[in-house]
């Protein structure tokens, strides 16, 4: 039993930092990002790959699992993120699609078999195969992240980002460089999804492509969303809630998918904004008239 | 100070401007009159760096404004108040005003323009740390207005202050008007309320469907007969056929 709480403690702690990523796109920039596992997964390949082939040690993979991410964000950033609302979700989307399938794919990545025996971190003499530990080593990161979301939110960047959520061409015109400023928040949350992916592969020794499909980034924008848009302790609070909550659910196992969707349902009529949020889930490009 | 020569612009491959030239002298209240879709809003935005003009110069203080982009047009000192009252509306009032210095690096004197701004609206102090979408449109008004000013511009352009206001804000925002030009600001304004923007002019222009048909002192466009029936309302009949 302490070992499955364990374990959920470490999945929680991934989530929070995805999460908290995703947020900095859709609740503080108001950008649309339905791809985000792509990121995700990207990151845990490429520190699962220079892991296995190269030795690299875990902190050297998770620094290369930043930064493929961050490229990977910026290469899909700098042409798209003119792109408004609508097509912004389409295009993260068939990212998101054509990422998956790569991984599929490939013979580097194991194809659907995925890789196996991907070392757990063991640096500066310390081994973190023991569950507990490795909880500790989530357990930083995930508050490093935090703190350094709550600063850059509070900052006078956090405050051009909120500024383009609100109102993007009124943003310009009060000279913030909006282009530059949604790229740069869109790098910076692929490289953090980089590096949970990196925690994720180094924590579970396996990688599959069916950790990081679609259904994954839908999970991460319902927990942003369930959390609350905007919101650092949302995100912290929707991670956890829908990490705990399907393994609560599992006792009725056959009606856990029918209650799961009841409540994300009633939580979008009761309370739109989320449990801790401000912004709504900006759902214009729904409601376009034909 | 600011000179549009032979502007043209447009979305899409439908031309908005064909050809709009005026200029704005220093110290001077210009507006710019017109009817829907004459092409006011276009010029600002054109003036401002939101839509690239397809021929023509526009030229600030020396400078060539054609291919600047927004951010870098605000730096040389022109703000733009926008059409519908455009309030970061989960922002607090004083963030608003803050994110009018945007741009501004000396710290110092961005804190003391917001005093003096919170001085002359006292109702932006009161509202201090309220979100601005709470704001009453009159409020939200006086806001952005603010938040022109705190980017200390040397030209301030309005776009359609006075739209959707009830008649004792729009008294209100021109009594702003009227302060700022004897306070010395420069202003550019847009309007389809020509009769409130002739009186606080110097001079104005007319547009009509992306052309300026008339320009002149405010005092004798106020009594010329084409623009009295046109857009003050004056000798109208209706015509029956």
């Amino acid at each position: 039993m302490a070992a499955y709480v364990l374990h959920l403690a470490i999945l929680a702690g991934i989530y929070i930092i995805l999460t908290l990523s995703l947020n900095l796109i859709i609740g503080y920039a108001g950008q649309v990002s339905l791809g985000h596992a792509a990121f995700y997964g990207i990151g845990a390949y490429v520190s699962a790959l220079v892991s296995l082939h190269w030795s690299f040690p875990f902190p050297a993979a998770a620094l290369a699992a930043v930064l493929a991410g961050g490229l990977c964000g910026l290469a899909l950033g700098l042409p798209t993120l003119r792109l408004k609302e609508d097509y912004l979700a389409i295009v993260t989307l068939g990212f998101g699609v054509i990422v998956d399938l790569v991984f599929l794919n490939l013979e580097i990545t194991g194809g659907p078999d995925g890789l196996p025996g991907i070392p757990p971190p063991n640096f500066f003499g310390v081994s973190f195969r023991e569950p507990w530990v490795y909880l500790i080593l989530v357990g930083v990161f995930v508050l490093l992240v935090l703190g350094a979301a709550a600063r850059l939110v509070d900052s006078y960047h956090g405050r051009a980002l909120r500024a383009i959520r609100d109102h993007e061409i009124t943003a310009q015109v009060m000279g913030i460089n909006t282009p530059a400023y949604k790229v740069l928040i869109f790098t910076l949350a692929a490289a953090l999804a980089g590096l949970a992916g990196s925690l994720y592969v180094h924590y579970i020794t396996f990688i599959n492509p069916e950790t990081f499909g679609l259904h994954t980034s839908i999970l991460i924008l319902a927990m942003v969303v369930l959390g609350g848009m905007g919101s650092i302790a949302g995100s912290v609070l929707g991670a956890v809630i829908l990490t705990i909550l399907p393994e609560l659910l599992r006792q009725a196992h056959a009606y856990q998918d029918l209650v799961y969707g009841a409540l994300l349902v009633g939580l979008l009529i009761l309370r739109p904004e989320g449990i801790l949020g401000r912004g709504k889930l900006s759902l214009k490009f729904l409601q376009r008239e034909g | 100070m600011l000179t549009l020569k032979s502007l043209q612009a447009g979305y899409g491959r439908a031309p908005v401007l064909k050809g709009v030239s005026l200029h704005v002298r220093p110290g001077e209240v210009v507006t710019l009159i017109g009817g829907n879709g004459a092409g006011k809003t276009t010029t600002l935005r054109a003036i401002s760096g939101l839509l690239p003009p397809r021929q023509g110069v526009i030229e600030f203080a020396g400078r060539d404004l054609t291919r600047m982009a927004p951010e870098r047009i605000v730096t040389l000192g022109l703000a733009l108040v926008p059409e519908g009252r455009r309030v970061f509306h989960t922002l607090s009032v004083t963030a608003n005003l803050e994110l009018g210095a945007f741009h501004r690096r000396d710290k110092r004197e961005v804190r003391r323009d917001l005093e003096e701004i919170r001085r002359r609206f006292p109702i932006l102090k009161e509202r201090a740390h309220q979100a601005a979408g709470t704001l009453s449109g009159g409020e939200q008004q006086i806001l952005v207005i603010g938040r022109a000013l705190m980017a200390r511009p040397r030209l301030l352009m309005l776009d359609e202050p006075s739209m959707g206001l009830a008649p004792r804000m729009v008294n209100q925002v021109y009594d702003i008007l009227a302060e700022l030009k004897a306070a010395g600001t420069t202003i550019l304004l847009v309007e389809q309320n020509a009769r409130a923007a002739l009186k606080v002019a110097d001079r104005g222009y007319v547009l009509e469907t992306g052309r300026i048909i008339l320009d002149g002192a405010a005092a004798d466009l106020r009594e010329d007969p084409e623009v009295q029936r046109a857009y003050l309302g004056k000798g109208y009949r209706e015509v029956w056929e």
